[in-house]
């Protein structure tokens, strides 16, 4: 009895989490997959699924339209594709830079300073993100807290154009994605054995010299974490650019947002959100073939 | 002359606590010098002291003529080898030793025969590949040594440098350090809390306790003539006892304990002073029977312990004293008296060890 209910409690621990995956994200994948091959129709769905099972069977007639679609009038797609990736790509490496000395200094700090500053850090998520946004336009925007005291102070004369431009999209996504990175920066530095510093600097090695032979290095999977953690949901991010950005800033994520609502044409946002799906593959694929070739 | 090593009136306080209290000690160039003392004892507090991680609050530290003071962890002509090695996990082995060299700026060319030259001295030639995470307890400790070693250091400072081994390991790598010290003449200071380990090791020890120095002499020295009870009680196994000073009898000094006790010292001591005596377990001999050996009386086995050379009993004797003895097995037919059964010990008069205060 006893090994019974033990051996079906490793099934359930196993399956539960399996079966959870595969109906809430498998199948939709698989479904968007099926979608992005499909016609389009004006109908409910707006689509004729490629892979119908029914009375008469299983039928499967992918079709590759919507690809050749989006192949046809790649121009369209390759600058909202463009300001995606480097938009994600520049918010990476800002939070990056912005996240690894406040990381090294959580991890260096004593440990009740540690907890203090780690819950500072995750502060902002207790808040919702579009109203951080708007509390961000209000202090950017041309009659904003900034302007205002400016002005006023004396300083400048006119309000500075701080909205609409990238110093308020990436001041916008480095406030949402700052602690994503900060998180496991601060895990692998906070790993670091202060002995292994000291023989370094018992060695020779100057401040810079640590930083570049031994922290840096050891923190590496901490930076491929980080980058991987930032740089996957800005890549489909459109809502911070949309409220921070101009109007010229059209994000993949808003192309298929429009083509989705607007167009209802769902094959082809299907279509854009695979392509856009292998993309963001292609970094952690290159990520991982890194990790296990590089440092252990 | 000067001494090579010459540390002054070193004084750390952590707030109100003092980890080092007021050491000075003077070293000669190629001692191998232990600092033996328990957890706490401030010993690793002076090594840190040493190796420029930690400022003294007091003292002054002169190697080689050369004031430390404001000297950088990085410029001294000090190495140190870590309890935990602290090799760099992402390194391979020669790159590991290599590192100091190359902040030293020497040309590839030497580093590469430094580095060969190393690996020969601490029998590692081969791994020069090898990451510090395949390799065994031995070899690490090793790696780290031949790093300490890169820069020819004028001291090398040795944490606890055999705790973590095994205790076949130990004895190989002890004689092995003792080795390329002596090839290399470097200057060593080790840390330890493992009194076998100092007694093996070294030329000198000094006894820390509480932050202080309490003595300073040879292996020999250390064990044979404790000045305190607690160095007595420290190093090695011991029994204590309390006697006073009664009259003097030709060269003998007749003490007065449950039994009349005859001592050989070069101490003056004083009629009706109170002495502390010490004895060690391998000076005193039991007999199932008595021999008439001066200093003789009847025990009581209490306890005893098989340690294959050697067997330690516990014993009672009259006036309830207690006494470690160790007997050799070195006749190979001696009969053992067994437990609770009954026995006598004598000792030679000048093997006992009167103690200060």
């Amino acid at each position: 009895m006893q090994s019974f209910l033990q051996k079906f409690g490793r099934l359930l621990v196993i399956w539960l989490p399996v079966g959870w995956l595969s109906i809430f994200f498998i199948l939709p994948l698989f479904e968007m997959v099926n979608v992005s091959m499909s016609e389009a129709r004006r109908a409910v769905p707006p689509y004729n699924p490629a892979l119908q099972i029914g009375k008469e069977g299983i039928s499967f007639k992918p079709v590759i339209d919507n690809y050749l679609l989006i192949y046809e009038y790649w121009e369209d797609y390759l600058w909202p594709a463009v300001n995606s990736i480097r938009l994600a790509f520049f918010s990476t490496l800002y939070c990056l830079l912005f996240a690894y000395p406040m990381a090294l200094w959580i991890a260096r700090s004593r440990k009740t300073l540690q907890h203090i500053l780690l819950v500072l850090v995750l502060m902002p998520f207790w808040t919702s993100s579009l109203l951080r946004m708007y509390a961000l336009i209000g202090l950017l925007n041309p009659n904003g807290v900034i302007n205002d005291f400016l002005i006023s102070a004396g300083f400048i004369v006119a309000p500075i154009q701080m909205m609409q431009t990238d110093f308020s999209i990436y001041s916008g996504m480095i406030l949402t994605y700052l602690p994503l990175m900060i998180l496991p920066l601060y895990a692998s530095l906070v790993r670091l054995d202060d002995s292994v510093l000291e023989a370094a600097a018992d060695l020779g090695a100057k401040q810079w010299d640590i930083f570049r032979t031994i922290i840096l290095p050891l923190s590496m999977p901490g930076v491929i974490a980080g980058c991987l953690l930032v740089f996957i949901p800005a890549v489909g991010e459109f809502v911070i650019p949309a409220l921070l950005g101009g109007p010229e800033q059209l994000m993949l994520g808003k192309v298929i947002w429009t083509e989705f609502f607007r167009n209802r044409d769902w094959p082809v946002a299907a279509a854009i959100a695979i392509i856009l799906i292998v993309i963001i593959i292609l970094p952690i694929v290159y990520a991982r073939y890194q990790d296990k070739e590089g440092i252990t | 002359m000067h001494p090579f090593i010459r540390i002054q009136n070193i004084q750390k306080k952590y707030g109100k606590l003092l980890a080092v209290d007021d050491v000075s000690l003077d070293l000669e160039r190629g001692e191998l010098f232990s600092l033996l003392g328990p957890s706490g004892c401030g010993k690793t507090t002076l090594l840190r002291i040493l190796a420029g991680f930690e400022t003294p609050t007091e003292g002054s530290v002169e190697i080689d003529g050369q004031d430390m003071a404001h000297v950088d962890p990085a410029d001294r002509p000090v190495n140190i080898m870590f309890q935990n090695y602290a090799l760099f996990p992402h390194m391979s082995v020669s790159r590991n030793i290599a590192y100091g060299l190359k902040r030293a700026s020497f040309s590839a060319n030497e580093i590469d025969v430094r580095v060969e030259e190393l690996l020969n001295l601490v029998h590692l030639s081969g791994m020069e590949e090898r990451k510090p995470s395949t390799l065994s307890g031995g070899q690490r400790q090793r790696v780290a040594l031949a790093r300490a070693l890169a820069r020819r250091p004028k001291l090398l400072l040795l944490d606890e440098p055999l705790a973590a081994l095994d205790k076949k390991l130990r004895s190989e790598t002890q004689f092995e350090l003792v080795n390329i010290q002596e090839q290399l003449g470097t200057t060593f200071i080790v840390v330890t809390h493992d009194q076998e380990e100092a007694m093996t090791l070294s030329t000198r020890i000094g006894v820390m306790n509480d932050g202080r120095l309490v003595q300073l002499g040879t292996p020999n020295e250390i064990y044979e003539k404790p000045e305190t009870r607690f160095v007595a009680d420290f190093v090695g196994e011991i029994s204590f006892l309390e006697a006073t000073v009664k009259e003097r009898t030709g060269d003998f000094w007749v003490l007065a304990a449950a039994v009349p006790i005859h001592v050989i010292c070069e101490e003056d001591l004083i009629f009706g002073q109170k002495v502390n005596l010490a004895i060690r377990p391998e000076k005193l001999t039991l007999t199932s029977e008595p021999t008439g050996h001066l200093n003789e009386f009847p025990v009581e086995i209490d306890d005893w312990a098989f340690y294959g050379a050697g067997t330690q009993y516990r014993l009672i004797g009259p006036g309830d004293i207690k006494l470690k003895v160790y007997q050799s097995h070195n006749h190979p037919s001696q009969t053992h008296p067994k437990r609770l059964e009954k026995g006598y010990v004598h000792f030679l008069p000048d093997a006992l060890i009167i103690l200060e205060g």
